[in-house]
């Protein structure tokens, strides 16, 4: 496998179709070896499938894990001694949680792969931060949910930060107003859930009237659309808002989860979500599982070739989605490039932006 | 106060942690370090010297000892 202090420096969007299949598919097959020895369940896993796992040149080939595994089965691939700390995604009350053991190496990569990752987007510099969110997020340390944990996994890339919302989840007019001239003539980082920001960021600016000037500003959201599309707002008319709100043009939505921390995808000025050299996705057909064509809806896998405590590397997620191409993005990422249409019917609900982190 | 001092009091305070515990602390090992605490003792380190850390430098802050060397990329003698 490739060197780990290596890993992180490779370029985020700079590996071609070839070169990214072939090393993709000798991590990966090396991971599914280890993962396979280290881990017994997913040992006995491998063992019923008949898989043969280490290098392989056929990635497709390669066995997943339908992702709510992670719920049923405590599944780790270092002793217990070495574990730093347990990610947790919690969903609503009576809901299994998914338990995602870390060791430090694990947990360092991801850091770093996500510096390198959002570096792609703002630049080398902190930028002077707004959090679309209340601080009560993250005054609970002993179990915050995933929204404290984004918050302060994506506080690393910002300073002189301020929360755009009080205790009370209302907008701070004043402390914002007083940011913005602190700052004026700075790029600003703005970093929040997608509905937390439509609901009490966007409605609130509507309704009181107040315009911010963010035409500077580059806002970084994620935690899923499915709360705005219940309320039938699409990605269009999310950014359009922001753009007449307070002059927001920069703006970029992300997927990922708690299984697969650190090697996210973010979408670019062109509207695409794109993978890293660090992850990939694929998309299988719910019937057979084969992998579907460029453009064919289905079910979407994501590997990622960070997780070494855990048999977390390739997995069946409950999203529909579609691959858009690869390589040849008019905004240049190389990768392949894609859309997430929702959640599969009939899936367990849950909301990957409600985890909590649990220190052992 | 001298930087070693103001070193020591950022831990203190950021981890709240008492002074005479902090020499030995470890990101991922103490109950007060966790990422929560990261954050708060990047600002506090940021503020006691009047610097701005590189987020490499934020990842590597592993250590109570490591935090000395990074300082020192800093023209933060302690």
């Amino acid at each position: 496998m490739i060197d780990l202090q290596a890993l992180p420096e490779l370029p985020p969007y700079g590996m071609a179709r070839e070169e990214k299949r072939a090393f993709l598919a000798r991590e990966l097959g090396e991971l599914t070896r280890f993962h396979g020895e280290s881990c017994p369940e997913y040992g006995r896993l491998l063992a019923a499938l008949g898989a043969q796992p280490g290098q392989t040149d056929d990635l497709a080939s390669l066995p997943f894990l339908p992702v709510r595994l992670f719920k049923e089965f405590s599944l780790k691939s270092v002793p217990d001694e070495v574990l730093a700390r347990t990610m947790t995604s919690s969903g609503t009350t009576g809901q299994q949680v998914s338990r995602i053991y870390l060791d430090r190496e694990t947990s360092a990569l991801q850091s770093k792969v996500l510096s390198r990752i959002m570096g792609d987007f703002l630049g080398k510099q902190r930028l002077p931060m707004v959090i679309l969110d209340s601080p009560a997020v993250v005054k609970n340390r002993a179990m915050f949910s995933a929204r404290g944990a984004g918050i302060l996994g994506f506080s690393m890339f910002g300073r002189d930060k301020i929360y755009a919302l009080d205790e009370n989840m209302q907008l701070d007019t004043e402390g914002l107003k007083a940011f913005l001239e602190k700052h004026e003539g700075e790029d600003i980082f703005l970093f929040g859930f997608t509905f937390m920001i439509w609901l009490y960021f966007v409605k609130e600016l509507r309704r009181t009237g107040y315009r911010p000037d963010l035409s500077r500003g580059v806002l970084v959201h994620g935690g899923g659309w499915k709360k705005l599309a219940d309320q039938h707002i699409s990605t269009g008319a999310f950014k359009q808002a922001l753009q007449e709100t307070c002059g927001l043009t920069r703006v970029h939505n992300y997927y990922g989860m708690v299984e697969q921390t650190g090697s996210i995808y973010v979408e670019c000025e062109c509207g695409h979500l794109h993978a890293p050299v660090w992850s990939d996705v694929t998309i299988r057909r719910p019937e057979d599982f084969s992998v579907a064509d460029t453009g064919e809806k289905g079910l979407v896998q994501v590997a990622s070739v960070l997780p070494r405590s855990y048999p977390g590397h390739i997995l069946l997620t409950e999203d529909e989605g579609r691959v858009l191409g690869e390589d040849d993005c008019p905004c240049g990422r190389k990768g392949k490039y894609f859309e997430i249409l929702g959640r599969i019917q009939r899936a367990e609900v849950r909301g990957c932006s409600d985890t909590y982190e649990q220190r052992r | 106060m001298t930087n070693m001092e103001k070193y020591v009091k950022a831990f203190s305070e950021a981890l709240e942690v008492p002074e005479s515990d902090v020499a030995g602390l470890v990101y991922g090992k103490s109950e007060a370090w966790d990422s929560v605490g990261h954050m708060t003792l990047v600002a506090a380190l940021e503020d006691a010297f009047d610097i701005m850390i590189d987020m490499d430098d934020i990842i590597d802050l592993s250590s109570f000892e490591k935090g000395k060397e990074i300082l020192k990329k800093y023209d933060v003698e302690l």
